[in-house]
C-alpha cells in the first residue's frame, strides 16, 4: 500500500514517489531546499488540518522525523 | 480603485485591539468590509471590544499573550481553523514602560523586548506562514518615531521599535516573492488614553512640536492602515511611514 507521507512529499517536492523514503534527508537533494520545504510545510499543515511549531518546522530533517513529529500533533502520518 | 467594500472577503487580525489605536483599526478594517479577529492579551477584553464593534464584516475575538510563543501559535491556529485563511496581520501591540537607562530593569527589558518585537516576529512568521498559501496578503506592523529618532526615558522601547523596522524592511524582501507585503507605520504622538492621562504642560510642549497643531487620532492611524492592508497599496512594501502631524523630536 502507498504511503500517504511518502506520496504528499513526493508531490510537494516535484520527485519520483519512488525516491521518496523515511531516511530522505532535508538539503540532500536540491529539490528540498529551504523554500520546497516551507511548501511542505504548508501542504503537511493543509493535509493534516495542524499548525506545527516553527522550532518543529526546522526540526523536520528527515521524511521520518516528519512522521514522528506529526505524532505529537496526534496526527498518523 | 478606491470603494466602500474596499476589504470584502478579506480576514484581518489585529493585535492589541481592545482599546485605543488596535481598536479604531479594527473597527476601520470591519467597516472596510473585512472579517476581523480582535486579538487582546485577556480574552474578556477581546470580547468586550467585540461587542462594542460593528460592520458589514464579522469580528471574532482572540485572547493570547504575545510574549508566549505557545500561546500565539494556538490563536494563529485558531485563525486557521475558523477563517481557513488570513489575509492582513497588524501587529499594533505594544508595551511601553518608561525609564532612565541606569534604572531599566532587566524584567522591563524582558517584557518589551517578548511583546514588542519577539512576540511580533512569531505572529509575523505564523501569519506569513498563512498568507504564503493564500497567494500573498498584507503584514503591517507598528513602528514608532522613537525607534527612528530615539526619546530620554524611552530607550528600551525605542530600541524594540527599531527592531520592528529592522525586521520588517527584511521581511519585505524575504515574503516579496510569495505576494506578501509588509510595511511599518510609525504614529507620532495620538490621544489615547495614555496621552490624556499627560499633564498639561507636557502636552503643550509636545503639542508645540507638531506643525499641524494638534495630536493624532486613533483614526488618522486607522486610515493609514486601511490604505495600505488595500490593493491601493499593491505596489508598496518594505515601507516606514509616519502619520504624526511632522512632529519634530
Amino acid at each position: 500500500m502507498a504511503d500517504r507521507l511518502h506520496e504528499l512529499v513526493a508531490r510537494s517536492l516535484m520527485i519520483d514517489g519512488a525516491t521518496v523514503t523515511d531516511d530522505l534527508r532535508y538539503n540532500s537533494i536540491p529539490e528540498w531546499d529551504s523554500v520546497a520545504h516551507m511548501s511542505l510545510i504548508a501542504e503537511l499543515e493543509d493535509a493534516y488540518s495542524v499548525m506545527l511549531e516553527t522550532d518543529d518546522i526546522i526540526a523536520m530533517s528527515t521524511v521520518g522525523k516528519i512522521r514522528e513529529i506529526l505524532r505529537k500533533y496526534d496526527v498518523e502520518a | 480603485m478606491w470603494r466602500p467594500d474596499l476589504l470584502a472577503g478579506r480576514v484581518a487580525l489585529v493585535t492589541g485591539a481592545s482599546r485605543g489605536i488596535g481598536r479604531a483599526v479594527a473597527e476601520a478594517l470591519l467597516q472596510a468590509g473585512a472579517d476581523v479577529f480582535v486579538h487582546a492579551r485577556r480574552r474578556e477584553a477581546a470580547d468586550a471590544a467585540c461587542a462594542a464593534l460593528a460592520g458589514p464584516g464579522t469580528v471574532r475575538a482572540l485572547g493570547f499573550d504575545l510574549d508566549d510563543p505557545a500561546a500565539i501559535r494556538a490563536g494563529f491556529a485558531a485563525v486557521q481553523k475558523e477563517a481557513k485563511r488570513l489575509d492582513i496581520l497588524v501587529n499594533n501591540a505594544g508595551i511601553l514602560r518608561e525609564a532612565l537607562v541606569e534604572m531599566a530593569s532587566q524584567a522591563d527589558m524582558d517584557a518589551m523586548w517578548g511583546t514588542n518585537l519577539r512576540g511580533l516576529m512569531i505572529a509575523c512568521q505564523y501569519g506569513a506562514r498563512l498568507m504564503a498559501r493564500a497567494g500573498g496578503g498584507a503584514i503591517l506592523n507598528m513602528g514608532s518615531i522613537m525607534g527612528r529618532v530615539g526619546n530620554p526615558g524611552q530607550s528600551v522601547y525605542a530600541a524594540t521599535k527599531a527592531g520592528v523596522i529592522g525586521f520588517s524592511l527584511s521581511l519585505a524582501k524575504e515574503l516579496g516573492p510569495k505576494g506578501i507585503r509588509v510595511n511599518v507605520v510609525a504614529p507620532g504622538v495620538i490621544e489615547t488614553d495614555l496621552i490624556a492621562a499627560t499633564p498639561e504642560p507636557v502636552r503643550a510642549a509636545l503639542l508645540g512640536r507638531v506643525p499641524l497643531g494638534r495630536f493624532g487620532t486613533p483614526q488618522d492611524v486607522a486610515n493609514l492602515i486601511v490604505f495600505l492592508a488595500s490593493d491601493l497599496a499593491a505596489y508598496m512594501t518594505g515601507q516606514v511611514i509616519g502619520v504624526d502631524g511632522g512632529l519634530v523630536v
